[in-house]
């Protein structure tokens, strides 16, 4: 149930892509939504559908989990391919009261849902390659110019990690918390919203003050290994740009710049 | 005796169809009879919790079923009855953590109150409950989460036991208690096992514990019953325990080390009194 969540997760591994800088992925990642937007024709969705699965395919990563991955968002792909199917003016095919369907609107569904769901799958591949650690490790380095304008970044992504270290005991933990009232014959399936939403509190109270406890056990191991924030602090992995990571780079830069290109002729 | 619970061919698997997938449960055939103390023993990950949880229908067998009282608690349709909630009471470990309510009397109703019982029949049951776990009366208007650990443990399995369930199983009671606290929990599941002839079933990894006060001992290993005996016949295969990874009582090696240095004694003792008796059995033998 709670576990099937693949969203967010991440998946080890030691692929080219799992070894690339983080600070690289993310900036890729980000180059790589930025050309999703700028594609126009069926050849620069071919170009990007490709090296997509080139990089799937290097990570080692099974395309059925990356596919199960989209299952969350399949009501907003749908609701987008609906509401492009009939609101979109054209050469109508198809007439019914309010309702058309234009050869225009097809496409235009059809290459929202596409966009969507490579855009989707683009950014799962780099939760699902990289761990928690790194990337706010690397998005702490990315944003490290902010701090001179007093952005507390180390702080919000140490915050970052440690939710993210957590979602997975909280579910746990609810799992269990669940088990335990239903066997005192909590019954979290019938009755009016009301009812619903009350039958709750049995699991939202143990699970705030275990969230809270293990908060406070945090806190006091983390001043015992003397942590006081950024200044000062050095890194056991230090993040360093390798010549993989250069290669990847290039070779991004090369499809993303033919997908703008393509774009530019409406290809 | 009759049997209260059985299951036949049990077996679960987790996260079937995923490449986690998991074997926990394996062909479990098993008994237990009305009115015993059974103690369930077996290493980390052996299955133990996830056969309790099949006795009350939190889990569902992937294949096999479990009877009470000669009946599925699973019918046609696939669904259990929340009665069988009701008749199993399950105390998971640590229950102390799943305290929710302002006040230790209204936790301890949480139960007795989703079986529709009239307020009066509650009231009378959380207070005799609190009696059997030794709390006193006058704490029932006060915040649980004022207490100790060890108290707050207590009004958790008072919750359980407030159900008047037929079978009470405790999954790991002792867990994470100092010594004297680990005794008074199971000094009180025998005390509530005496007065209310409810059957007990009692998961630990600890064979001290359980071997005083279980009238039989099932021991899983890998997903199966290894032994499902009276502790003499278990701990006379002392061997096979040792080699599913788990721990014979204290009093039991010694009389081992004894057998092994010549001294003709019965090595399926493990109890103090049981191993002095053993003793003197051996010497009066070896006088002759």
């Amino acid at each position: 149930m709670l576990k099937d969540i693949t969203i967010g997760q991440f998946f080890p591994g030691n692929s080219a892509v799992h070894r690339l800088d983080p600070r690289v992925k993310i900036v890729l990642t980000i180059a790589f939504i930025i050309a999703l937007f700028l594609a126009a024709g069926p050849v620069s969705y071919a170009v990007i559908l490709v090296f997509l699965a080139a990089i799937i395919g290097i990570s080692g990563i099974s395309p059925r989990l990356v596919v199960r991955g989209l299952r969350p968002i399949l009501f907003i792909i749908l609701f987008t391919a609906v509401l492009n199917l009939f609101y979109t003016p054209g050469d109508y095919i198809w007439q019914w009261g309010w309702l058309h369907i234009s050869k225009q609107g097809i496409a235009v569904a059809f290459f929202m849902v596409l966009r969507l769901m490579l855009l989707i799958i683009a950014t799962s591949m780099l939760t699902y390659t990289t761990s928690p650690i790194q990337l706010t490790d690397g998005l702490e380095r990315l944003l490290g110019p902010l701090k001179r304008l007093r952005v507390p970044v180390h702080e919000l992504s140490m915050m970052m990690s440690i939710a993210l270290r957590f979602i997975p005991t909280l579910i746990e933990e609810t799992e269990k918390i669940i088990a335990a009232q239903k066997a005192r014959g909590a019954d979290f399936d019938s009755g009016n919203i009301l009812q619903r939403a009350k039958a709750l509190v049995p699991i939202l109270v143990p699970l705030f003050i275990s969230a809270f406890r293990r908060a406070d056990e945090l806190a006091t191991a983390m001043e015992c290994r003397l942590y006081r924030g950024d200044v000062g602090r050095t890194r056991m992995k230090q993040l360093k740009i390798e010549r993989l990571d250069v290669c990847a780079s290039v070779l991004c830069t090369v499809v993303i710049a033919a997908v703008i290109v393509l774009g530019r002729f409406g290809l | 005796m009759s049997t209260i619970l059985e299951t036949r061919g049990l077996t679960y698997v987790y996260g079937a169809g995923t490449p986690f997938e998991r074997v926990a449960l394996d062909h479990v055939d098993l008994r237990i009879e009305k009115g015993e103390i059974l103690g369930v023993i077996g290493h980390t990950g052996s299955g133990k919790s996830t056969l309790i949880q099949h006795f009350n229908g939190l889990l569902k067998p992937s294949a096999g079923e479990v009877l009470l009282d000669g009946r599925s608690i699973w019918d046609e349709k696939g669904k259990c009855a929340r009665e069988t909630r009701f008749r199993v009471g399950l105390v998971f470990q640590y229950p102390e953590y799943q305290l929710f309510e302002e006040t230790i009397a209204r936790d301890i109703a949480f139960g007795p109150s989703n079986m529709g019982l009239p307020q009066e029949e509650i009231d009378a049951r959380v207070r005799e409950s609190m009696r059997a776990v030794g709390l006193d009366e006058k704490l029932a208007g006060q915040s649980p989460f004022a207490l100790s650990g060890g108290q707050k443990r207590r009004v958790a399995i008072a919750g359980v036991i407030a159900m008047r369930p037929d079978v009470l199983v405790l999954d790991e009671p002792t867990a994470g208690l100092d010594p004297a606290g680990r005794d008074e929990i199971l000094e009180l599941v025998k005390q509530y096992h005496d007065t209310s002839g409810a059957t007990v079933l009692i998961v630990s990894h600890s064979m001290e514990d359980i071997a005083r006060l279980a009238d039989r001992l099932l021991v899983m290993d890998h997903s199966r019953v290894l032994f499902c005996d009276t502790p003499r016949e278990v701990f006379a295969h002392a061997e096979e325990i040792i080699a599913a990874g788990l721990d014979i009582p204290m009093i039991t090696k010694v009389m081992r080390e004894l057998a092994r240095r010549g001294l003709a004694v019965d090595t399926s003792v493990f109890t103090v009194p049981q191993a002095l008796d053993a003793i003197r059995a051996a010497k009066k033998g070896g006088a002759r």
